[in-house]
Formats: structure tokens, sequence, C-alpha cells
């Protein structure tokens, strides 16, 4: 069974950035050690934080979707079984036990990848739509049992704990948000780097083939059932790291670090950030996770705005936001880039309005609907007005129109420009 | 005794009604490949349509209308799509339907609110049909079981008695042969997944007033037909059939019998240690048959891939 | 005298009811390059499933070196030394070259499940498959990606491949499909080449190919071995002219 080479999951052979040099490891370091002197306050560390779990999550989870193939609708169950493990330890250190907080997240990977052995013995054995059904039941078992088991999932409320109790590392106690920062970034860079050097060994590479060609792969020897598995195990590990550090910001974890919500939005974060790069996901969580905190201020609509957004790059851009970029790498390096920056500066525009009046739409129509009789006063964009009244509406829907009539007219220039600028190489899509 | 009967008639109907989502999802896996993550948005487009349209003309051209509106967009949705994302294969054809199943749920959420809204069954059929020794049966129940029943006959009669229907059985039986050959008929898929997606909203429409009309209603019911399917063995008709009344029974009687852990474990000779909260097996002692209903089709599931990876009616790939 | 490379004892293949491989029994020596040979539909590509673990049979067993291994998974037959091509081009089209072959090599090489070896590091693997890759010709393409050869290249590749793993038994299905005559004589070439000293088992539509690189010839017909012969023999013989119809053995 071999798929075509277009598909947006085998891609990967193409890079973005070249990680296996030591620069970007050292930047991304240097950078994350001084981003507190530029964004010190509490809430920009908390979603700096909040990234940094995100992306680890994330990178886990495309080891089993860009790297093995495989599409699980379950994967938050490895990251909250390893969260809910780690509060518990975090409990035992606050009883007594001897633990520096920084290792914490050794033992949420730990029983993560436990409970991925198991899960995986059986759910692993077929690939593709198989595997999907089995992750996405095995999610609900869990995320309904986290109800039953009150003893270790603490029911409705969950399990809470206190981070400070243990041993003072250096003199810290983790108190304070800084030194949760540096802990958390701490292990993202373990955790990247180390998911980084699993793709780089002998299993990460047969991931791939057993991925691409299940079938070839056999016939070499590699039973795929196990490398599945293999791939299962480790990320499970990494999802557990996951939820230690979520343990660790948080303090306490709920039915919601288990169910299926939360798994669906790191398939979207992967897949909004490109399933087929490594970086992938690290770009799609910093995005996801800015998107979600600006959007969310300024919109109730936000999760339709989400769908939409999801929709439009499975459909237009299945190789993710990563992949956009990544396109335009031939270009630049033939020095042709030169050619795509009218075009694109001239439909910047329209795309800008196309999207504010497309959303202008939205929000008046859910005003309408949604706000009280005599309410009928709304604000956008800093403009007030009457949503009630007829031009705010007209006006929404007109310059909607106009703005995609003028995309679609540009479009065939746009195509031209790229196939210009492409041309001799064989790079895009 | 007669409980029983009540509960069999109970399961039954949740088991045909999870029969309607399944023989659809089938159909449309076996043909095209595809899993529709979104079946279960169907379904619940399948009951606000019929609310709204409940709203004007009452329950009974709903009934009608509410499922062909859901199987055009369905078919649409194929078109203009799905199609589209075909060409890359199975998997990133999965994540679509879930990116649809997503923004359903958000946009029935834009038009109707978050609350449950008010869906009721059809004064026509708001009385006991019978009942037996005290436990009456609602007439809509019956009428549910009607539908689902005639449906079931009608997809039988296509299926086996009809040129298209062959074309279908073949799916069934040979999918890479027909899948091959599918790629030349298009509308064939289109029309598949129109009346799969219908199937679905019909589902909707006569499950809303019983089960709620919210936009949850999606989420509750799809992981228990995917879960179905699964057990039954991807792509079996028979396979789905079967597992969807058993899952019905299963989770009516488990919602019906209050048997007590607390019980079983006495009555095998263990004490029960007090204050029970404070004992380490405190969930063991106090677990019910009705609080493990819900998780029941997961376990069966779970237990089956252990034994039977191929669900009770797969096939085993060779 | 040792055990045959490959033992079949009335191998049997149903599919539903039809029977498609009906009791045959074919023993193949080591060293030996045997051709299997039969009309469209005879069976040999099932046959060939058979052996390599693709298929369980329904009756009747596969000896490799004396051992059973009928119901053996498709891993662990290779890992018992047995390789194969495919008649359609099965290769890790989105890999270069270089990984499509490395790839080949890991399970034998020792690296199995291993995560504790960077892999671009191994001087010793890179060696060995940049040596495979000059062997089969493709060193000038060695970091294109697979998908982007040419459709011969691509069939050296993938006899690349299934000789990397160093297995002494090398089974091919069709290597010479599609392949315009000149293509064809520098395939032979290779696989005369690579299967040096070992065993070779080859399904093939072009006579030519067959008559020329095979010591023993067994035809297919029907499921069924109706004659299992040296080339000459094999050629003379009534039943397998009868077979078919007298018209591909006259034009080779």
């Amino acid at each position: 069974m071999s798929t075509s080479s277009n598909s947006p999951l085998t891609a990967g052979t193409t890079r973005l950035v070249n990680l296996n040099s030591v620069l970007p490891w050292v930047i991304a370091a240097v950078a994350l050690i001084l981003l507190p002197q530029l964004f010190g306050s509490r809430s920009a560390l908390t979603i700096i934080n909040q990234m940094a779990i995100t992306i680890v999550f994330a990178l886990s989870y495309n080891m089993l979707l860009g790297q093995g193939g495989m599409l699980s609708f379950g994967h938050a169950v490895y990251m909250g079984l390893g969260g809910f493990f780690s509060m518990h330890v975090m409990n035992m250190v606050e009883g007594g036990l001897w633990l520096p907080l920084p290792l914490l997240p050794i033992f949420g990977g730990l029983f993560g990848m436990f409970f991925a052995f198991l899960i995986g013995s059986f759910s692993t054995r077929r690939a593709g739509t198989v595997f999907a059904m089995i992750s996405l039941g095995v999610g609900e078992l869990v995320a309904a049992c986290s109800v039953i088991i009150v003893i270790f999932f603490g029911g409705e409320e969950g399990v809470s704990g206190d981070r400070t109790m243990g041993p003072e590392v250096f003199g810290w106690d983790f108190g304070s948000h800084e030194q949760v920062y540096y802990l958390t970034i701490f292990w993202l860079l373990i955790a990247a780097l180390g998911m980084f050097l699993y793709s780089r060994t002998p299993i990460g590479r047969i991931a791939n083939a057993v991925r691409d060609n299940e079938e070839r792969a056999e016939f070499l020897g590699y039973s795929q059932r196990n490398v599945r598995w293999m791939s299962f195990i480790a990320s499970g590990f990494f999802a557990g790291i996951a939820g230690a550090l979520f343990a660790i910001n948080y303090e306490i974890l709920t039915e919601e670090n288990l169910n299926l919500a939360t798994s669906g939005t790191i398939l979207l974060v992967t897949f909004l950030g490109g399933v087929g790069f490594f970086v992938g996901p690290i770009v799609g969580a910093i995005v996801f996770t800015l998107l979600q905190t600006v959007l969310g201020l300024y919109t109730e609509l936000w999760g339709l705005y989400l769908g939409i957004l999801f929709l439009a790059t499975v459909m237009f851009f299945p190789f993710g936001l990563t992949g956009l970029i990544a396109m335009h790498i031939a270009p630049w390096k033939m020095g042709k880039i030169g050619h795509l920056v009218v075009p694109y500066a001239m439909l910047f525009f329209p795309a800008v309005l196309a999207i504010l009046s497309g959303a202008a739409f939205m929000e008046i129509l859910f005003h309408i609907r949604e706000a009280g009789v005599g309410d009928s006063e709304m604000s956008l964009y800093g403009i007030t007005f009457d949503s009630h009244a007829i031009w705010p509406m007209a006006t929404a829907i007109v310059v909607f129109v106009v703005s995609v009539f003028i995309i679609n007219r540009l479009s065939a220039r746009v195509k031209a420009a790229w196939d210009e600028a492409t041309h001799t190489g064989r790079a895009g899509s | 005794m007669s409980l029983l009967i009540v509960n069999i008639l109970d399961g039954l109907v949740t088991g045909l009604l999870l029969f309607m989502l399944c023989s659809g999802l089938t159909l449309i896996f076996s043909m095209m490949g595809v899993l529709n993550f979104a079946h279960a948005s169907f379904y619940m487009l399948g009951a606000y349509f019929a609310y709204q349209i409940s709203l004007i003309t009452g329950f009974w051209l709903g009934l009608i209308v509410a499922p062909i509106a859901v199987g055009v967009i369905g078919a649409l949705i194929e078109r203009y799509g799905l199609r589209r994302v075909h060409k890359y294969g199975h998997v990133p054809e999965l994540i679509f339907t879930f990116g649809l199943a997503l923004l359903i749920e958000e946009v029935v959420q834009f038009f109707w609110g978050r609350s449950q809204l008010p869906y009721n069954i059809p004064e026509a059929l708001d009385f006991a049909a019978f009942s037996i020794a005290g436990n009456s049966f609602p007439a809509y129940k019956v009428f549910m079981i009607f539908i689902a029943v005639g449906i079931f006959i009608t997809l039988l009669y296509i299926l086996t008695k009809t040129r298209i229907g062959m074309t279908i059985q073949a799916a069934l039986s040979y999918p890479e042969t027909v899948q091959n050959l599918g790629h030349n008929v298009p509308l064939v898929f289109m029309g598949v997944f129109g009346v799969g997606t219908a199937m679905a909203g019909l589902a909707g429409v006569i499950a809303g007033p019983i089960l709620g009309t919210f936009p949850g209603m999606a989420v509750l019911l799809g992981s228990i037909v995917f879960v179905t399917i699964v057990i039954g063995g991807l792509g079996s008709l028979w396979g789905a059939l079967v597992a969807s009344l058993l899952i019905g029974w299963i989770q009516t009687f488990a919602a019906t019998y209050n048997v007590r852990m607390e019980d079983i474990l006495t009555s095998v000779g263990f004490t029960k240690p007090e204050p029970v909260w404070d004992s380490a097996w405190q969930d063991l002692w106090t677990l019910t048959l009705p609080q493990i209903g819900p998780i029941l089709p997961y376990l069966l599931m779970v237990i089956v891939l252990v034994f039977r990876p191929q669900g009770l009616f797969g096939k085993r790939e060779s | 005298m040792s055990a045959p490379a490959i033992e079949l004892r009335n191998l049997e293949k149903s599919f539903g009811l039809a029977k498609i491989i009906q009791g045959v029994n074919l023993s193949i020596e080591k060293g030996e390059r045997h051709a299997i040979i039969g009309p469209n539909g005879a069976g040999k590509s099932t046959l060939f499933n058979l052996i390599t673990g693709k298929y369980t049979p329904t009756a009747g067993q596969v000896l490799m070196h004396g051992e059973d291994v009928s119901g053996m998974k498709p891993f662990q037959i290779n890992r018992k030394g047995l390789s194969r091509s495919f008649q359609i081009t099965n290769i890790f089209h989105n890999m270069t070259v270089f990984e499509n072959v490395r790839c080949g090599l890991l399970w034998s090489m020792g690296y199995k499940y291993s995560f504790w070896h960077m892999i671009n590091g191994q001087k010793a693997l890179t060696e060995k498959a940049d040596e495979i890759i000059e062997q089969i010709n493709l060193t000038s393409r060695r970091n294109m990606v697979a998908g982007a050869l040419a459709y011969a290249e691509q069939r050296a590749l993938e006899i690349g491949i299934t000789i990397a793993g160093g297995a002494d038994i090398i089974m091919l299905d069709e290597p010479c499909a599609g392949m315009s005559h000149s293509e064809t004589e520098l395939i032979v070439d290779l696989i005369r080449k690579v299967t040096e000293g070992k065993t070779l088992i080859i399904v093939e539509h072009d006579m030519g190919v067959i008559f020329d690189l095979a010591d023993k010839i067994s035809v297919l017909v029907y499921g069924e071995i109706i004659e299992s012969d040296t080339p000459e023999a094999v050629r003379a013989s009534v039943a397998v002219k009868e077979a078919y119809l007298g018209t591909t053995l006259e034009d080779a």
C-alpha cells in the first residue's frame, strides 16, 4: 500500500530549519532564557508556559501522526494520566517523600509511557482508520473512568496539589512564576531535543518507513505492529512529560485533561502547524495559543472561527503553516522571491478586508440573536453602531462580496507569479 | 418479568437508532473508504432542522423534509469538501470530517444557542401504547421502532433487489475493486454520502424529542456509534446491526438494574471497610451497574479488539 | 546433503471457493536460479506471497532450509534470510535513494528497534549503503527522492533494497515488467551480479530473461506445477507447449 507522495502526512523530506546543527538549539535556549526580560509580566509568563506545554504535547502527538502515520483521537489520555500521576507524586512529596520538583516530569513521562505500552499492545496492530477509532474509544473510556475511579482521578473536582512543598533546588522553591517558567522551558528544551534525536534513530527512521509503506517494511524484517507500538510508547512518554508540566503549572488536573475535546485540540494544533515538519507542531502551538488568547478576549465566536480555519487548512493548505512557509524556500533560494512581493501585497488588503467583513457579518448576526431585547448597541473594530440597523450588515456584506471578488480576480495573477517564481525548481505543491 | 420486556423494547429502540447511524456510516465507509467522523453531526442537524420546521408546520413535515435537507447538505459537502481532500488519502479525509464535526457543532450553537431546544413528541403520539404490569410503553417509541425497521427493510430491498444496490453490495464484498471503479462514478459517492447522511438526519429527527436536542447530542452519540462499528467489524452491515442491538441492550439493562458491587463483594465474603472513603478500594465498593453503564460499550470494544482485532463480523485481512 | 533452500509440500491456497494453488510440490536447491513461469492467472504471484508469508497457506507447508515457516509473518521469514521484490514497484517514495537502501540494511546490521544510535553517525551503515547504491548504479541519484526517479531506476532501487539485507534467498517478482529492451538487459546483468552465490527465485514474463538467467524452470498452470526441469527440457516439453498453446515459447 503505497501512498501518493503529495500526502500532507508523508512529506518530511523538506525542512524549514536545519535542526541537525547545534546553532538553532542554542538560539532557542538563549532566547527562552532572555524572554522574561522582555515579557516579565505574570500573565505573559503564564501564556508562554501554556505554549511550552502545548509544544511538548503537540510534538509528542506528531510522533504518532506525522512520523508514524497514526491518527489519534485520544492522545490527551497519556498527557492526562501523566499529569494525574505527577499530581499524586507531588502530594506524596508534601507527605514527606524526598523529590526535587524539577525531576517530577520524569515520573509523569514514565506513567504515560506505561499506559501507552498497555494500550498500544492492542491499538497499534492496525494503522489508519482502525487505529483512529480505537484511540477514540480508549479516550472516551478513560475520560469516563475519571468519574468512577475517584481515588485516582478525584471525581469531578479533580486532583490538586502544591508544587512548593519539595526540597529547594539552589534556593528555589518554585513558588514564583519566573521559577516555574525556567523549569518549564528547561523541560521543553529537553523534550524537544529528545524527540528530535529520536526521529534520527533507526527506530525513528523505520517509523517513517512503516508510515509510508508498511508492507515493504515488513519484508525488510520489521514488524509493523512493533514499530508502531514503539512510536506509541515513546510518544506516551513525552505526552506524560507534558502532563507533568501541566500539573506543575496549574497544580490541578480534572477530567478536562483527558477528554475528547483536549485530544481534538491537539490534532488541530498539530495540523494547523504542519504535520510533515518537525517544527510544525511548535509553530502550531505558538500560533494557536496566541490566537486563542487574543481572539478569546474579543469574541464569543472563537470556536466557530477556529473550525472554519481548521477546515480551510485541511482543504487548501494541508501542509499547514509551516508548509506554507517552506513552500517559499525554493523561490527564496533561487532569488526569485521578488516576483511574489507585488502580487502578495496586492492580495493583502482584500484578504484582510474579506476576513474582517466576514467576521463582522457573523458578529452582527450573533449580536442580533443573543443580545437582550432593547440592547441593540454593539461595537466592533472600535465602531459603535446599532446592530439591528440595516447599514452595518449591508456594509459588511458588500465589503465581503467585493473583496472576495477582487481576490478571485487577483488569484490568476498570483498563480502566474508563483509559477514564475518556482519555474526552474521542482518545489511547491 | 414485565420490566424485562419493557427493557428489551427500550434497548431495541436504542439499538435500532444506533443502527440507523451505523448503517449509513458503514455504507459510506465501504464505498469510499472514508470514516465519516461528522456522521453524528448530521444526526444532530436532522434534529435541529426538524425542530425548526416543526415550529412552522408541526412534527410531520419535518419528518420528511429535514432528512432530505440533511442529505442534500451531506451530498454538497462531499462534492465540494471531501472530494478535494480525497487525493491526500484516507487519514486527511478523516481529519476533514473531524473538522467538519467541530464546525457543525459551532454552527448549530451559532444559530440555535447552547441550551436544549423544546423539540417535543408530536401530540398525536404522546400516549402510552400499552402497559405491562404498571410499566407503560410510549407510543412514540413504537413509532420509532416502526420507522427504524421500515428503513432497515427499505435498505435491505434496495441493496438486494436493485441495480444500484448490487453495486453497493459488490462494494461491501470487494471494496478494492469497486473503490477503483468508484473513481469513475463520483456521482455514486455523492449519492451514497447523501443517503447515508440523510439516514443519520432521520435518526436525529425521531431521536431529538426523546434524547434531547442540544449542541452536545452529536458528541454524546458519536463516540458510541464509532465504537459500535468497530465492535461489529468495520465495513460489515450485519456486524453493525448485531453490535448496535447489543449495545442498545447493554446500556438499557445497565441503567435499569442497580447491581451494586458492595452486594457482590459482601456475598463473596468480604467485609465492607468502614468508613469506606478511607479505604484504597473505596471506588470498587461504591461501584454500581448504572454508574459503569456508559463505559460498557468502550470496555466491550477493548475486549473484542483484544480477542478479535477485526471485530465481531469483520473480515480478517490477509 | 543439506536441506533445499525452499521446499513446498502439497501447498494449497483458496480464496473463498476459488482454489488458486492446488497442491504444489517443489524443491529449490541452494544456489539455484529458479524461474517460475506460467500464463496469466496461473497463481504465480499467489505462490510468491505464500512463500514470503504475505498469505497463510490453506493447507501444506513451506520449508526454508528444512524449517517449517508456513504461517509465519513476512518479517519473521525475512529475518531468516529471505527477501523479495514486488511486481508493482514498492519502495519508499518519500525517502531518498540512500535512505531507502539504508532501511533495507537496518535489521540485518543489528540495529533492530534501536533508539540509542544516531543513524547518521553510523559509519559502517553509511558505507554499506553507499556500496549497494554503487552496485545498482544509482550513485549519481543518491540524494534524490525515490519518487522522482525514472521508472527503470526505481526498479533498480527495488532490487537494491531487496538484496541490501544480505538475504541468501532472493525472490524477484517480474523485475523486468514494463521495461524497454535495453533497460531489461541492464537489469538482467544487475540481477546476475547481485545474486551471485545466492538462491534466486524469479517470476518473469519475458522468456528471454528466463532462459538467460535460470538453471531450472517450473511451469505453473491453474495452480499446479506441470513441469519442473532444466530450460532445455522445459522448452521441449509437450505439456508446456499445450499449456501455452505453443505461442509464447516460440517467441523466445
